[in-house]
């Protein structure tokens, strides 16, 4: 049978997944709210506790990996595939580099008990407690979706070498960079929630 | 004809592709095929959920512990709900029939994403294994029912982790089926099928697709969340760390009232497809069918709370909640009308779908009024948790969605089987049913409102006439329900072989094509010109 090609079709697919996300962490969002508005001070509080540092640095690596993608799509339109291949693999660094810096923020967050049911944690008022668990839940949720991009990326190089991808057909690569502008915007939501507010 | 490998002339069911075998069907692309695939996963777990139900009404037969006790009981209601709700009626219609025909009746060769459809099918099994294991391993079998109410289900040493795991990854299923519906219907309608001739199966499919898409997400991220909270502690809904269990209901219905109707939206569909079929005439008020379904999709998502008016809400929340229910109520009622006045003065032809049709509008008013006696808030207060909402719900759900499906199957019978069924036994199967079914949930409205509460293994003595009548009901049923399956099985195998194009007088395209549809269905894509439903009277 032959395979009948319709990248509008996919295209839209994609678009009516990525709604399926964003409700996904709106329901996050929502929880969020329910909780900050009962518990705004120690919400306050907790938030100083992250690492804005580290937290904007990873904001801004995200965006340029978005900008990255995005000009990697171009690329392959104008029939540049060596272009698009470096700037795939940019943004694949970028995508690592990110979950390397979690790993690191979480780790220390370990280190002082912070964790679910870490023993300072459970010492503190409730406010705390829920601010933590929203925190690791929402980060940890997009952290999976990070590393879900990293194998889309690893997918995408691997048709882009053998030519599957190509300038007449580069569908997958675009449907991967909305996948990742997904991401990014979601983490640029999470920011300002979880460390900027206060 | 000698040739399986040609597309165009071979049944779908002959077709010889690169695999042989049982691969044949599980790695096929083909829409028909995934919809057959759907059919038995569902049918063999059917039978499991329905023995299962006849094990609590044996139970039930007589007060005190007749064969088991409240631990067996409790862990049975629990897989019943989980097996009829998460893999038989959410999936129901739309994977098997919605499957099969939906690119048919749209004039289309396939859905939009094939792979991506066998995918959906893939992770249904993958997510009904798991909740399998939920049975076998670990602390015993769940025992929370099958809403998994916090905080029960993140303390309760049972093996519940499998169980919503499982459903999530079902759910996950659900979503893709949704997508490629949505894009199928937008992108692969044959030319000149413009959205208003399209069939009214395909519409309400549509309208499913939409809340599949919106609404799945939502239990998605709590049935994580009850994840989270049984391996890490995270307290959101905990009330012992400052969460709240409340918020997990909300959640949960946000997702599980338009569930419902994701399971009865297709099944009005199929009714719809039916109904002027065999009365011969055009379907009453085609436009205000597509508008209630379009309608009962949007205002659906709006009339969770009122599954939680006794769990603790404002009052301006609570008569909100109680409005919009009536409002709900509304779209639902329009299409009992358009049903019956198409069959006003219509020249009925008295066939075994017709007979599960009309047995459906019968059964759905009784459950949409029920409904209503739980909408209001004053009434809702006395039945709730009793078992008046059972019996509510398995009006709507059995009596509107099994109905629907049962009325489907064997409409479509003869096409996707290229046999026919026993007409005798068919409709002998459906009246033993229909007697035993109503004998089995009627009563259970009475026991309701008398104060028998539901999810006990145990009653009071005075509620033992109904249950006497409800559990002999229940045999009564089940005798039915194999008459049934025993005849299409055996039907499907060795009934009489059928090529008639249109058995019952359809005019929408499947019946246009082939019996059983060629592996594209269409040697021809056809051009569309009149509506669905023209009988020319
Ligand atoms: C006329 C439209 C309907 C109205 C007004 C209505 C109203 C209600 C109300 C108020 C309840 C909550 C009862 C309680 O727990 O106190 C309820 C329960 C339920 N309804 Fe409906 N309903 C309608 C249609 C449907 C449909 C179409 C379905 C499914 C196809 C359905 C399935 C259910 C289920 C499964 C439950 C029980 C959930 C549980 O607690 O396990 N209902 N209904
Ligand atoms: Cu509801």
């Amino acid at each position: 049978m032959i395979e009948h090609r319709d990248d509008l079709a996919s295209k839209m697919g994609m678009w009516l997944f990525i709604f399926t996300e964003l409700l996904l962490f709106g329901m996050l969002f929502v929880v969020y709210a329910v909780y900050r508005s009962m518990h705004p001070e120690a919400f306050k509080l907790a938030s100083e506790e992250l690492d804005v540092v580290l937290g904007t640095f990873n904001t801004v690596i995200l965006l340029i990996s978005s900008m990255t993608v995005a000009m990697s799509i171009t690329s392959i339109q104008k029939g540049n595939k060596k272009l698009a291949m470096t700037l795939l693999i940019i943004t694949l660094v970028i995508a690592v580099v990110f979950l390397v810096n979690k790993y690191f923020e979480w780790g220390s967050k370990f280190e002082y008990g912070f964790n679910p049911g870490g023993e300072e944690l459970l010492q503190l008022g409730h406010g705390t407690i829920l601010f933590f668990g929203l925190y690791f839940v929402m980060t940890g949720i997009h952290a999976i979706h990070i590393l879900i991009g990293v194998g889309l990326f690893i997918y995408v190089l691997l048709q882009l070498r053998k030519d599957k991808i190509h300038q007449t057909d580069y569908i997958w690569l675009e449907n991967t960079g909305l996948y990742w502008h997904l991401v990014d915007l979601i983490w640029i939501f999470l920011f300002p929630l979880l460390y900027l507010i206060h | 004809m000698s040739d399986s490998n040609n597309a165009h002339n071979v049944s779908y069911l002959d077709y010889k592709g690169q695999y042989k075998g049982l691969s044949a069907w599980i790695f096929s692309t083909d829409h028909k095929r995934i919809g057959l695939l759907y059919l038995y996963t569902m049918l063999a777990f059917f039978s499991v959920g329905a023995i299962l139900g006849l094990l609590m009404k044996t139970e039930l037969i007589a007060p005190g512990a007749t064969i088991m006790g409240p631990k067996a009981y409790n862990a049975l209601f629990t897989l019943h709900g989980i097996i009829m709700i998460f893999i038989i009626v959410v999936p129901g219609l739309p994977a098997v029939f919605g499957n099969f025909f939906l690119p048919i009746m749209i004039g289309a060769k396939d859905v939009a994403f094939p792979r991506l459809n066998l995918l959906s099918w893939w992770l249904y099994v993958i997510g009904i294994l798991i909740v399998l294991t939920s049975q076998f391993l670990g602390d015993g079998p769940p025992d929370t029912g099958w809403t998994f109410y916090a905080p029960y289900s993140f303390q309760t040493p049972a093996n519940v982790l499998p169980a919503v795991f499982g459903a999530f990854v079902m759910g996950f299923s659900s979503i893709l089926t949704g997508i490629n519906f949505v894009v199928t219907i937008h992108r692969m309608r044959a030319p000149g099928m413009t959205w208003f001739k399209m069939p009214l199966f395909p519409w309400t499919l549509y309208g499913t697709a939409w809340i599949q898409i919106l609404a799945t997400p939502v239990i998605g991220i709590t049935l994580l969340l009850i994840v989270a909270e049984r391996l890490l502690g995270i307290g959101i809904f905990d009330p012992a760390l400052g969460g709240d269990p409340i918020l997990y209901q909300h959640l949960f219905w946000i997702y599980s009232h338009p569930a419902v109707y994701i399971m009865i939206l297709p099944g009005m569909g199929v009714i719809s497809e039916i109904i002027p079929v065999f009365s011969k005439k055009t379907i009453f008020g085609y436009k205000a069918i597509v508008l209630s379904t379009m309608a009962i999709a949007f205002v659906g998502y709006f009339v969770w709370g009122h599954h939680m008016f006794t769990s603790g809400m404002s009052g301006r929340a609570l008569y909100t909640f109680s409005f919009l229910t009536f409002l709900v109520a509304i779209p639902s009622a329009i299409k009992v009308f358009n049903w019956v006045s198409t069959m006003h003065k219509g020249s009925l032809d008295m066939q075994t779908p017709f007979y599960w049709a009309v047995s459906f509008i019968f059964v759905f008013m009784i459950g949409g009024l029920t409904g209503l006696v739980l909408g209001s808030l004053a009434t809702n207060v006395h039945v709730h948790d009793t078992h008046f909402v059972v019996a509510h719900f398995h009006y709507i759900v059995f009596g509107g969605t099994g109905y629907a499906f049962m009325a489907a199957l064997h409409y479509w019978f003869p096409k996707m089987f290229g046999r026919m069924y026993d007409l005798g036994w068919a409709n002998l199967g459906w009246g033993i049913f229909f007697i035993g079914f109503n004998a089995l949930y009627l009563p259970m409205f009475f026991l309701g409102m008398q104060g028998m509460p539901r999810r006990y293994y145990d009653y009071l003595p005075d509620f033992h006439g109904g249950n006497i009548i409800s559990s002999l009901g229940a045999w009564v049923m089940i005798s039915g329900i194999i008459i049934i399956f025993a005849n299409l099985i055996r039907s499907a195998r060795h009934g009489k072989k059928t090529t008639q194009k249109n058995p019952w007088g359809g005019k929408t395209l499947e019946w246009q094509v082939e019996t059983p549809p060629t592996l594209e269905n269409f040697e021809e894509i056809p051009t569309i010109e009149k509506g669905p439903y023209h009988f020319g009277e």
